[in-house]
């Protein structure tokens, strides 16, 4: 198991248990973290599961990929380290991860 | 005012509107479709047309453009007609029990039968996340181009990364005083060749391309003044009255709500044997319906309409016996399919 944190927009922690192999995004839905909508369920095609990467994290995360890249031109404040959680795959380097959540999804 | 005849008018030509043509062409009946698109195939077509899908019986995977294509193939001996670009705006029934439905485009259609495929809702553009830019949609915003006049002489602010951005930079420069579009990031999703033209057209200082987001809005009455775009070297206002925010296509069940029909929860209840709605003669099927155990998937559609067409024969030929036959071994049906030897 791979630890994950997110931090929801007014600052609250949510530490979560994740799978190797399954998506940021989906441990966000699954437990409940504020701020993720996640409308079409992973495809990369809604950009309302929109997170920042935590600074000390970016470049084990690495970076998007052209058609996210693409997706996140309709994400509301985009900034050098936005991801798509949909796109990020959890994994053993993961573990510790944090990520916060905007504001707003689009 | 254009006025025409269908025995069936389906709204949505999502896959399950499409399929719905098959279901009622066996029963011999006339389909027409509108949508809001400019093309057939609802979500598949326009949010994931290139992703597979594997949940459709008897293909392992199969992808949604694919789908979509294999579809109009299968109803194409039923000759369907399709009017695109169009949203239903209206729906009355009659005295005679017929239906009159009308459009944006101000046509008449009347039908015997009403089909709700519209799926999510129709699609509609994306309002960006800027603040109060409500105040000045219909007056200094909009989300599409009806005619280029109404841009002439404007200082113009183009929002966007996408064909629909590049494409209306390039058109309405001639027309507007000034042209600045502005995007996110220097690599665009467009067509190379408008993407080299508006980068030429910057270098003569015909117009201008900044990178940033637009975070803020200023002006009164619904009249810009200027927008302020977030950039890498921080924040830069650029003067404005009229702006074009290009942020793709969303759902909204739109004029749906206004017809009198029962909803729950933006969705359309209906029974499990005929797919009908609270007013007869009106049926929804597809995502935009809910019953007990709904599901929005593909193959459930497809199931709905074909439980749908049986009722819908009722109504549009009274009287007549249906009688249940299977495609492979059906000579009348085969004839319909113009596969009959
Ligand atoms: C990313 C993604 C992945 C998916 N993956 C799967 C999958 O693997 N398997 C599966 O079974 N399903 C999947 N789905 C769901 C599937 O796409 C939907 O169930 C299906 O598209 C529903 O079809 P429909 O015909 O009911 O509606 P839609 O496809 O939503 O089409 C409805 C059409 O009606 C039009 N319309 C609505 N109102 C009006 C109006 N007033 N006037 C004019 N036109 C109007 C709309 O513009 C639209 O084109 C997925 C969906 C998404 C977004
Ligand atoms: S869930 Fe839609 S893009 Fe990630």
């Amino acid at each position: 198991m791979t630890k994950l944190s997110f931090v929801a927009f007014d600052g609250t922690r949510f530490e979560v248990e994740a799978e190797n192999g399954s998506t940021v995004m989906e441990n966000a839905i699954r437990n409940a973290v504020p701020g993720i909508e996640a409308e079409c369920g992973g495809a990369c095609a809604c950009a309302t599961c929109h997170v920042y990467v935590d600074e000390t994290w970016t470049d084990i995360v690495g970076e998007p990929e052209a058609m996210e890249e693409d997706m996140l031109d309709f994400a509301y404040d985009v900034r050098p380290n936005s991801r798509l959680s949909c796109q990020i795959k959890v994994r053993d380097e993961l573990d510790g991860l944090v990520v916060q959540v905007p504001e707003r999804q689009g | 005012m254009e006025s025409s005849k269908t025995d069936v008018l389906i709204i949505g030509a999502g896959p399950v509107g499409l399929f719905a043509v098959f279901e009622l062409g066996l029963f011999d009946m006339k389909c027409r479709l509108i949508d809001i698109l400019d093309r057939p195939g609802g979500q598949c077509a326009e949010l994931y047309p290139e992703k597979p899908i594997y949940d459709i019986p008897a293909w392992p995977s199969i992808s949604a453009q694919g789908l979509v294509d294999k579809l109009m193939e299968q109803i194409a001996p039923f000759k369907p007609e399709f009017s695109f670009n169009r949203m239903v705006s209206g729906l009355e029934k009659l005295e005679d029990g017929t239906f009159r439905v009308t459009t944006d485009e101000d046509e008449v259609i009347e039908a015997k039968v009403v089909v709700i495929a519209a799926g999510g809702g129709s699609f509609q553009p994306k309002r960006p996340p800027i603040p109060d830019i409500e105040a000045y949609e219909g007056s200094s915003v909009f989300y599409s181009v009806r005619r280029m006049e109404e841009f002439r002489g404007h200082d113009l602010v183009i929002v966007g990364g996408g064909d629909s951005a590049l494409d209306w930079t390039l058109n309405l420069q001639p027309v507007a005083k000034s042209v600045t579009l502005v995007h996110r990031r220097p690599e665009f999703r467009a067509a190379p060749d408008s993407v080299n033209k508006m980068y030429a057209m910057q270098e003569m200082k015909q117009l201008d391309f900044q990178v940033g987001q637009v975070t803020g809005l200023k002006g009164s009455d619904g009249q810009l003044s200027s927008a302020t775009i977030k950039g890498p070297d921080g924040d830069v206002e650029i003067p404005c009255t009229r702006m074009l925010p290009f942020f793709g296509l969303t759902m909204k069940l739109g004029p749906i709500a206004d017809w009198g029909l029962n909803l729950h929860e933006n969705l359309i209840p209906v029974d499990t044997e005929k797919f009908e709605t609270s007013v007869p003669g009106i049926f929804a099927v597809g995502d935009i319906n809910w019953y007990p155990g709904k599901l929005k998937l593909i193959l459930s559609g497809f199931h709905e309409v074909a439980l749908m067409a049986q009722a819908a024969k009722k109504i549009v030929s009274p009287g007549e016996r249906i009688v249940f036959q299977y495609t492979t071994s059906s000579s009348s049906l085969q004839k319909k399919l113009g596969v009959a030897d």
